[in-house]
């Protein structure tokens, strides 16, 4: 029995040592692979705090992972195209710069969550998954039918974008930025879940009817979780899209969704680096595993089983010896 | 006479062919306790959860501090300073008793759009949360989840929960259900000198309580108000005696 703090130290440590090692070694494929891991926890934390904090099961988190990848594929390919995005009312062009992209994967992603929570939230439980999934599934049919940007195909962008200050071919740079951007919303999350306004929201999950008695309006702490929860996958999406230099609708499917709540109930919902943890597990079973076998997801279903029927803490709270942070 | 702070006038609710308040008029002046006791299915829990907003009436009005409140949401009658108990509690079970507490605080007159501060070192917020928790006796357990507080002491919570708004008024629907005599006692005692901060509307079914409680007490049966008066009053009233307290006249 470790305490969670341990088990998250060693994580971090993890995620500073393997890169480290691969670039000492010259393994680019697992710096790579590293940077899947970390990229894949972004959009993970950002569900998180829907799910672990505010209790919102959305199945349609792909919307914002998708909108961020087609944020940056849509201004990096007008950009490697030297046409403008639009002409009229004023002449707006593309970028290759990754802090415009983020910030544009962000917005676009912080304004979809808007839309889809007003709605969603109007109905909780089963409805709310299904309606969330709606939305996931209207986008994605949506991006396969509009030619524009690749349809079905997808988009590439030859040259990964830039960054003030480094070269972002260079994996271990890449990584850099990406591992960067994961401690920065690991600190969010974490502050968040001690705030008042983090009060408010688990409060709201446990009991809404009580934070309607005390003035507060449950509701709208939830569709703010939401959109923060949105914002974050949607910049995950957009580092996504850069790492493979290709965004496609299969970022916006609902297999897409269904992955990243695996990563974060396989790590431990509501712990702040179950995600992480889910994340890194799944990226490594997927190259082990699928390494040997083509059913690996077989086995993911198994390990996923039994790490649900255990106690439900995710693989954080099995090593932490603690029990499950939910009723 | 001060004109009352919680006043209904004409409430009646239907459920299809089911009436379940039907023209109740009653008043909750400065100062006093006023219980409303009733037997099963008389349709207390109705008149509370309409007064507070969490069901809209058919006909009639609701008046909270001379304001007309019918028409206002759970939210608005608590920042117009209604606190209310649940009968059965609704506190966070995940959360520990001083983070129940500092919702109340947060809701009252807080700041519940910090998103980077800790709440717990929020000085002033914490030092209020503490201080009601305290009043109830429940200070030393502010560290312990709630879902570990025996069933007495989350009764408990839930006065100070609604004390933490430092309301106008309270309505309490059975604060005493399922307290053995000591813990009856003890909210007895507490409630006592609840009133006056501000008035309580007390739903209960401990008689005992009632009677060592209530200034005046209102009488519910099938939806309607068979009689109210003073404890005495009600203690000698015929009807009542036939209707609730199970007697022939």
């Amino acid at each position: 029995m470790i305490r969670e703090r341990t088990v998250n130290a060693a994580i971090l440590a993890l995620l500073v040592a393997v890169p480290a090692w691969a670039q000492w070694a010259d393994e680019p494929f697992t710096i790579t692979l590293a940077t899947r891991v970390v990229i894949f926890a972004v959009a993970a934390v950002g569900l998180n705090i829907a799910l672990g904090l505010g209790g919102l099961v959305s199945l349609g988190h792909a919307v914002y992972f998708g909108l961020g990848g087609y944020a940056m594929g849509v201004l990096a390919s007008h950009a490697q195209n030297y046409s403008p995005l639009m002409e009229w009312p004023l002449q707006l062009d593309g970028t290759k710069s990754m802090p415009v992209i983020w910030l544009t994967a962000i917005l676009s992603s912080a304004l979809a969550a808007v839309a889809i929570g007003l709605l969603a939230l109007r109905t909780t439980g089963v409805y709310f998954i299904m309606i969330t999934l709606a939305f996931g599934q209207m986008a994605y049919f949506f991006a396969i039918s509009w030619p524009a940007y690749g349809g079905e195909d997808g988009l590439s962008i030859y040259v990964r974008n830039s960054f003030p200050g480094l070269n972002t071919l260079i994996p271990i740079q890449f990584y850099g930025l990406c591992l960067a951007w994961l401690g920065v919303v690991l600190f969010l999350n974490a502050r968040l879940a001690r705030s008042s306004f983090g009060l408010v929201l688990t409060a709201a999950r446990q009991v809404p009817q009580r934070v309607e008695a005390v003035g507060l309006d449950p509701t709208r702490a939830k569709l703010v979780a939401l959109v923060i929860s949105g914002a974050i996958t949607g910049l995950a999406g957009a580092l996504f899209a850069d790492l493979n230099r290709f965004v496609s609708p299969t970022m916006l499917s609902w297999q897409m969704s269904g992955e990243i709540m695996v990563f974060v109930i396989l790590g431990g919902v509501a712990r702040l680096f179950g995600p992480v943890a889910g994340a890194g597990i799944f990226v490594l079973l997927e190259h082990l595993l699928g390494g040997i076998s083509e059913y690996w997801q077989l086995f993911l279903g198994i390990i996923l089983l039994l790490i649900v029927l255990s106690g439900r803490g995710g693989v954080v709270g099995m090593l932490s010896g603690r029990g499950a942070t939910h009723e | 006479m001060s004109e009352p702070l919680l006043a209904t006038r004409g409430l009646t609710k239907r459920f299809g062919a089911l009436t379940v308040s039907e023209d109740i008029s009653i008043d909750l002046r400065a100062g006093e306790i006023h219980a409303i006791i009733g037997p099963n299915g008389a349709g207390k829990s109705t008149l509370i959860a309409q007064i507070c907003g969490a069901l809209p009436p058919d006909a009639g009005d609701i008046h909270i501090l001379g304001r007309d409140a019918t028409r206002l949401d759970t939210r608005a009658r608590a920042r117009l300073g209604l606190a209310r108990t649940f009968q059965i509690s609704a506190l966070a079970m995940e959360h520990t008793v001083l983070q129940n507490a500092l919702l109340g605080c947060l809701g009252a007159r807080g700041t519940p759009w910090r998103f980077l501060s800790d709440v717990l070192r929020n000085g002033h917020l914490r030092s209020r949360a503490e201080a009601t928790l305290e009043r109830v006796g429940l200070l030393d357990l502010a560290a312990v989840r709630t879902a570990e507080l025996s069933h007495g002491q989350r009764r408990l919570l839930e006065v100070a929960v609604a004390l933490t708004l430092e309301p106008k008024i309270f309505v309490m629907d059975e604060p005493m259900a399922g307290l053995g005599a000591e813990g009856s006692r003890h909210m007895t005692e507490i409630l006592s000198n609840l009133r006056k901060e501000a008035p309580i509307l007390l739903v209960e079914h401990d008689m005992d309580a009632v009677f060592a409680l209530a200034d005046r007490i209102s009488v519910l049966v099938y939806g309607r108000v068979v009689a109210s008066g003073t404890v005495e009053e009600i203690r000698a009233d015929p009807t009542v005696r036939e209707a609730y307290l199970g007697e022939d006249a």
